[in-house]
Parts: C-alpha cells; structure tokens; sequence
C-alpha cells in the first residue's frame, strides 16, 4: 500500500505533503493511522488502509449542538489524534458547527440547509445534547426551529448520525427525573435515522474519530450492541480492564477517602466506584491525550456512559442504589438488618406468647 | 392416645435438595455479603480474597441451579407429597387448612394443623421461596453474564438487562438475600414449634424422611 515504502500513491503523497504544510508530519501521520487500528482492534495490515482511506474523499460533517453542556465540544477541541485543526480542514469537512464555526445567524443556517439539500444521504451527523419532546419541542429552538424539528430533517437526510455525549444517546443529565423537558435522545426522537451512539460525559473524542475512520475504510459503520454503541468501545466493562483490577481481586480497598488504601491507588468498589456495571473503554483509551482517566485519578466511576445513569448508578458513592420506595437515606442493608431484627423479634415474642400461655392439653384441641 | 403410623415422606431427592438448598444459600451468604460489602481486609496484595468469594459464590451458583432443577424435575415425578399441587392452597378445603395453619403459628388456635406432607400454609409459602430462588437464579446469572458473553448465560438471567438496569438488579439479588435469611430464621423455628405440639417426628423426618402421622391422615 506503500505507506512504509518509498513507493507511495501520488495522492497520498500530495495529501501527506500538504499536512507537512501545516505542521503534521509523515510520522505524526502513521501514528494516526496506527492508533486508529490500534482502537478499533484491527491487526497491522489494516494501517496502510485506514490511511489510504483518510486521505481519499473528505467526509462531510454537520454538528448540530442541543441541550446540554457543550462537554463533548470540549473534548473534540482537546483531542489530539488527531488535532482538531487537521479534523476541521483536513480529514474531515466539517461544515456547520454552532460553537466553532465562523458564520452566525441565516447565513449559518444556510449553510447546513446546503449540505442537507446539496449532499442527501452523503453526510454525517454528530449531535450533540438531547432533544426535547414535551410540548412540541420548544424547550430548545435554534434559529426560530425546534430541535426535532432539525434534527428530523438533518438526521433522517444523512448517511449516519453519530450521537456523541450521554445526553445525545439516551437523554443524559436533561433526561434525569422528573425529565421537565421531555428530553430524549436522537435514537427516540428520529426513529429513523441510522443512529451510532457514543455515549459518555464528554464522548472520548478518540471514539468519534475511530468511528468516522472505520466508515472511511469499510463504508459501514461499526458492530453495534443493543443499545446502537459500537463493541469496539464498548464491549467491555470499566471493571475488565481496569488498571486497579488486581487490587479488587485481592481484596484490597479504599474504605474511605484518603486512607492508606487510596494513597496506595487500591480499588474504588467500596467508594461506589460504577466500574462493574459501565461498558467504555476509558481504562485503555483515557482522556486527554491518553493522559489519565478517574480512577486513574483515584476517583470511581459514575458510570457517565450509561443510560440514565444520573438515576440509576447514583448514589455515587455507594455501591448500591437507594431502596425504591423508602427514604433516600435508606440503604438495603438498613432495611435488610431491619427485616432480620423484626424477624428474629416476631419470634421471640412468639416463643415467649406460647410460653406464658396457659397450656392444654392435646386432647382437649380436639 | 392419638394412633399414629410411621410414614415415608420425604424422598431423597427431596431431602438431597434440601440440604443442598441449605449449602449454598450458607455460602451465597457468606460470599454475597462480602461481595457486597468486603468486610474482610487484605494485607498483602498476593492475597486472593475477593477473587475466592467470588470463585465460591459462582460454584455455589451452580450448585443451586442443579439442585433447583432436581427439585423441579422431582415435583413432577416424586410422590404426592413432593407434587407442584401443593404449592397451591386455591382448593376450598385446602384454603381452610391454610387459614386454619396460620391460626395456629399465630397462637390463635391451640389446633396444629394435622397433615402428612406439607400443610396449606407451608406449600404456599414454599412457592413464594421458589420465585424468590428462580429470581435470584436469573438475576445473579444477569449479573455474571455482563462480563461472560453467551447464549447461555443470556438464557440464564442476561434478558433481564433488556428491561432492568443493571444497579437495580445488583439491588434486588442483594434484598432477596434478606429475604431468603428471614424465610429461613422462620422456617426452623417453625419447624422447632410445630415439631413440639405435634409430637409428629417433623424435624427428623428432613433427615430421615420419616412422618408419624395420624390415622385420620393416611385412611
């Protein structure tokens, strides 16, 4: 394919030459394309591919951003492989992006009814926050629209929809009880969108990446589980690959903050930490620039990348949830001795009831 | 004197599950607890606590499940006594037994509740610890199946997380346990107290499979 050979394609060499233009070098190149097949789990005879494919046609991207608190923006923007210059003008056309782009008012929203016109069914979709269903949607209007109303039209026009953040896949932080919005996310609010989810609070921008470059280079999108997320990042619990795994199985725990367990980066289970019950890949990819993850950290997991986890993985910091029902200070194991302490009461009281009973005899219950 | 004749009741798979029963919820128990709640502590980090609880809570798992199975399998080919039927007091004379039972663990009434098998009271109350038992089957099996993929184990318990979060389930396998303590705290007590007014050989029949039984019993 002639990415490691002095033979390569005239394009790619173009391409390579233009991103030496702007400060990426053939190197900082291959090391794209390495981690790219690195993250999506495809042996070494995939690089030369992914690079091929990055440098073929650019994809065009719309990011359209609702409620929520433009996290996974921040992300994107601190995401390195790669940078979000070379996202922006080389891989990848990103042509309306509320928060970054430099157009505002009609003539922004022009331009995305230019590509939603102009490219029907040949462009991407990420979105970011949750739609709002109650009362038509007018909890969140952008340029006199409501979201769903956007996003019916963009989305269902696309090629894919790639929903990043936790409140695009399944509603998020908008979505917590009591909901007073109705939000949802992009999945439920246009059923018929071919929908990829990548939740988190923020997305790992190296996801959004990856995701894009298997479709460059398969032209389809990733293996999804039930929930539309992509095996590849989520196939695996926080728990399976997590680097204090060891001190779980050994027994060894944070019982409360800053002890000697936590000076000595023993496990968070006991600190609540969601790691056994979320599926991402933050032990292996980490956050910014693969510098360091939560419970890298020393803080647990709160299973951001869950749906509804602001509901059902709080409290945080316990590791079971709250008794339905019974006052949120409830925990079941106040309830459990409860029950056992009524139990063991009930027949005490018995035994000391039969006791003082006046006995009779057998024949006489005849 | 009351005539009373010397039974077979219990059969043995009936009382090989008992006891099996009462094996692993001992060790789920223990284990469970301190997966829950890890009350032990490790001083070394070669020790392997967790990784034994755990390794003994999933055998015991499978330890239950075929007991479950036998005991299943033994309602439907075991005598009458060992029958689905009397886990159902939805009969007229069987709802009298019933309420008649509870008069009488309840000190209300000083007449035991005469039965060779299980009474109205206990075969119901034994459907109830079987639901609860098939539902820790499935959500402890929920539970081990988000880090071992498979048919089986999505047969086993894994279609639970298509309708339930996976916290709640944690939640719920973790209240049932509860639960199951207080059932048994009751049972043998119940079994203590029954055992003493009925003179009937009760307690020992779960390990010998015997009943005295009265004559208007087994006419």
């Amino acid at each position: 394919m002639g990415l490691f050979d002095e033979n390569i394609l005239p394009e790619m060499s173009e391409k390579l030459d233009e991103l030496a233009r702007k400060g990426v070098s053939r190197r900082d190149f291959m090391k794209f394309c390495t981690g790219m097949a690195a993250l999506l789990s495809l042996p070494a005879s995939f690089i030369p591919k992914i690079a091929e494919a990055v440098t073929g046609k650019k994809p065009i991207i719309v990011w359209l951003e609702y409620q929520d608190c433009a996290g996974d923006t921040e992300a994107l923007l601190r995401a390195t492989s790669p940078t979000v210059g070379q996202i922006v003008l080389d891989i990848f056309s990103v042509d309306y992006h509320e928060t970054i782009m430099s157009p505002s008012g009609f003539q922004a929203e022009k331009s995305l009814m230019d590509v939603v016109k102009n490219n029907k069914g040949n462009y991407f979709v990420v979105v970011e926050g949750s739609i709002p269903l109650k009362d038509d949607g007018v909890y969140c209007c952008v340029g006199g629209r409501t979201a769903v109303d956007i996003a019916r039209e963009v989305c269902g026009n696309a090629l894919a929809t790639i929903a990043v953040g936790t409140c695009a896949t399944y509603g998020g932080i908008p979505a917590a009880k009591p909901n007073p919005t109705g939000a949802v996310g992009v999945k439920e609010a246009v059923p018929n969108a071919t929908v990829i989810n990548l939740p988190g609070c923020p997305v790992n921008a190296e996801n959004i990446t990856a995701t894009l470059v298997h479709y460059l280079t398969f032209g389809a999108l990733p293996n999804m589980d039930k929930l539309g997320r992509p095996y590849f990042a989520f196939g695996k619990r926080i728990h399976d690959n997590c680097e204090r795994r060891s001190h779980f199985d050994a027994g060894q725990f944070v019982r409360q903050w800053g002890d000697e367990g936590a000076r000595q980066g023993w496990c968070l289970y006991e600190m609540g930490c969601k790691g056994p019950e979320t599926f991402h890949n933050c032990p292996t990819v980490k956050y910014n620039e693969g510098t360091s993850w939560p419970v890298q950290g020393g803080h647990g997991c709160l299973g951001c990348s869950e749906p509804h986890f602001w509901d059902t993985m709080t409290p945080f910091y316990k590791r079971l949830p709250n008794v339905p029902g019974f006052g949120i200070e409830s925990t079941a194991d106040k309830i459990g001795a409860g029950l056992a302490v009524a139990t063991a009461a009930g027949i005490a009281a018995h035994g000391i009831a039969r006791a003082i009973s006046p006995k009779k005899k057998e024949e006489e219950d005849k | 004197m009351i005539e009373r004749k010397r039974t077979y009741i219990w059969e043995v798979p009936i009382r090989l599950t008992h006891w099996l029963f009462v094996l692993s919820l001992a060790a789920f128990t223990v284990t469970g607890l301190y997966i829950g709640n890890p009350y032990l502590y490790a001083v070394s980090s070669k020790e392997y606590i967790m990784g034994w609880m755990r390794f003994v809570h999933f055998v015991s798992a499978y330890v239950f499940l075929m007991s479950f199975i036998i005991r299943m399998y033994w309602a439907l080919m075991g005598n009458k006594y060992a029958c689905f039927s009397v886990w159902f007091p939805f009969t007229s004379q069987k709802m009298k037994d019933f309420i008649g039972a509870l008069k009488f663990y309840l000190l209300l009434s000083k007449k035991p509740p005469y039965a060779t098998g299980h009474t109205a009271l206990a075969g119901f109350t034994y459907l109830i610890v079987f639901l609860l038992f098939l539902f820790e089957i499935f959500s402890g099996f929920a539970l081990y199946s988000v880090n071992h993929s498979g048919a089986l184990w999505t047969a086993l318990g894994g279609w639970m997380l298509g309708f339930m979060y996976l916290p709640l389930i944690r939640l719920y396998h973790h209240l049932v346990m509860y639960v199951l303590m207080a059932f048994t705290i009751i049972h043998v007590y119940a079994v203590i107290f029954s055992d003493s007014r009925e003179k009937n050989g009760l307690l020992l029949s779960i390990f010998n499979g015997y009943k005295f039984v009265t004559g208007k019993e087994w006419e």
